[in-house]
């Protein structure tokens, strides 16, 4: 058994409203599969489970406040643990796996218990239920689920699964004829989610949710947005007294040429079509990401009085919302990503931070976080570091301007690079080797 | 409803990268990616629409001649 409790989704972050289940009590789920909506004072954020397993019960209902770390929902860990051969025979026979006896080491469900299930009529309770119609539909056992939860009759939805399947996508429009195109653009923006996510099923309510967040004929939309304002305010005020409260920042600044660098990427971009070019920016969250590996005393936490490196590089990248406030969410791996999937990864997170649909992991995970306030056309950014991370690289505006190169001034185009570090972690020769790395790196694009 | 005005064009996309902003109150001759506050990547999708909108390759150094709605248009409606 596995407690799936309310996730920190940041250090600011105290408690937290459920918004909406994705899951139902008996589903699968698997680690990473995204099974809650939590309401931050940031925005919605949609939450990963850490356990795999069956859901046993949900503890929480919509709606309700709740501590950070407080259980939300109790997952059976035990359950039986599937080779994905079993799984996709218990699909094509149309049994139901939570409902078969397992027989092989520690409950396993084996295949050829699969195929007893559903050759030799002695099925247990669910599936026996079912095939008492001897007319029934061939069905995916998700779609019967969200058939009988959405009290829909299956023998009256069309199929559009292989060989006539009823899947739950098909139960979902039958519910909700309006949302299937919300369905589909969900599913869409979650390519990413691991098969098992129950996706579909929650199109309709997440519709819902939108249509009140954009305010269309809500007369509360107004009040909401305002309070959430107000919340993120206070959000981003205590969370950054306590990084100036806590953190002794020293800062550090450098001023990288990037003329040849920007004709590189001009010269890349010249014979790519719009959607695949890239934007300077990209290039300087991939040199911080990189100089970050290479610096590994920059990335990483402070905690229990002591520097906790990451593992991983995880890129927190700045990004202002328009209604005014700010988010930083993560790139995870932002430096093994090869430029293209970088800028890929850059204008999702983008569109869907201003959307308000980040992930959980997105805003818990950033190791080091950079903000690039050069689009606002500033000249430098000295910054305040987010607890507990003990970092931040900002960058200024890239700029034309008069440069000593080789004994002669000439007209360059600069940026103003800053490292804002905490000095309990580090001292100003590590943050010095970093800066250097960046430069380094940020000349050399081809390598990046 | 296909419209082959460039300037409307340009304000029907402007208005699909930022939605909330006031395009009322853009003047024709304002730098839009300040006045609006478009970062790099909305400036991006914006050439991305309009180029799909008029067929019309856009290349980076063509950028410059996209910093007011006015320019813009004039860009759009010059021969190739």
């Amino acid at each position: 058994m596995a407690e799936f409790r309310m996730p920190s989704l940041g250090a600011d972050m105290t408690d937290g409203v459920l918004l909406e289940w994705l899951v139902k009590p008996g589903a699968v789920v698997r680690k990473g599969d995204i099974v809650a909506v939590v309401d931050t004072d940031k925005a919605a954020i949609e939450v990963e489970c850490f356990d795999g397993g069956t859901v046993q019960s949900l503890l929480v209902e919509p709606g309700t406040r709740v501590p950070v770390g407080a259980p939300l929902a109790v997952i059976d860990t035990r359950g039986p643990v599937l080779s994905p051969l079993v799984r996709r025979e218990a699909v094509a026979r149309h049994v139901e796996l939570d409902a078969v006896h397992g027989t092989g080491p520690g409950g396993r469900v084996t295949r050829s218990d699969v195929d007893h299930a559903a050759g030799a009529g002695d099925v247990t309770e669910p599936v026996g239920q079912a095939a008492a119609a001897p007319t029934r539909r061939r069905t995916s056992p998700r779609a019967r689920r969200l058939a009988k939860a959405a009290g829909v009759d299956l023998s009256a939805v069309p199929a559009t699964g292989p060989g006539g399947v009823v899947r739950a996508a098909d139960v979902v429009n039958a519910a909700h004829p309006s949302s299937a195109p919300e369905a589909a653009v969900m599913s869409a923006a979650e390519s990413t989610a691991q098969p098992g996510t129950e996706q579909p099923a929650t199109a309709p309510s997440r519709a819902q949710a939108r249509i009140e967040e954009t305010g269309a004929g809500e007369p509360s939309a107004a009040e909401r947005t305002a309070q959430r304002a107000l919340a993120m305010r206070a959000t981003i005020a205590a969370l950054m007294a306590r990084s100036k409260r806590e953190i002794p920042h020293y800062y550090l600044t450098e001023t990288i040429d990037l003329t040849d660098t920007l004709d590189w990427l001009r010269g890349r971009n010249q014979t790519l079509p719009v959607p695949e070019r890239i934007v300077p920016a990209a290039l300087l969250l991939k040199a911080t990401a990189r100089a970050a590996r290479e610096v590994p005393e920059l990335n990483g936490f402070w905690l229990d009085d002591r520097f906790l490196p990451a593992p991983a590089v995880h890129l927190g990248v700045a990004i202002s919302l328009r209604g005014g406030g700010l988010v930083a969410p993560a790139i995870a791996d932002a430096d093994t990503l090869d430029l293209t999937e970088l800028m890929r990864a850059l204008k999702d997170l983008v569109t869907r931070t201003r959307a308000g649909r980040l992930r959980g992991t997105e805003l818990s995970s950033p190791t080091l976080t950079v903000s690039n306030l050069g689009e606002q056309g500033v000249e430098s950014i000295i910054g305040v570091i987010y607890p507990p991370q003990v970092a931040l690289v900002g960058f200024g505006t890239i700029a034309e301007r008069p440069w000593a190169v080789r004994g002669l001034i000439g007209v360059r185009r600069l940026v103003t690079a800053s490292l804002a570090a905490d000095h309990r972690a580090t001292d100003g020769a590590t943050g010095a080797r970093y800066l250097r790395a960046l430069t380094r790196l940020l000349h050399e694009p081809e390598e990046l | 409803m296909k419209t082959t005005d460039p300037t409307q064009i340009i304000r029907m996309t402007l208005h699909e990268v930022a939605p909330e902003a006031d395009l009322d109150r853009l003047a024709p001759t304002a730098d839009f990616r300040d006045a609006l506050e478009l970062d790099s990547l909305d400036f991006l999708r914006f050439v991305e629409l309009l180029s799909e909108r008029t067929g019309r390759r856009i290349d980076e150094y063509d950028y410059d001649q996209l910093a007011t709605v006015s320019d813009a248009a004039a860009f759009l409606s010059a021969p190739f």
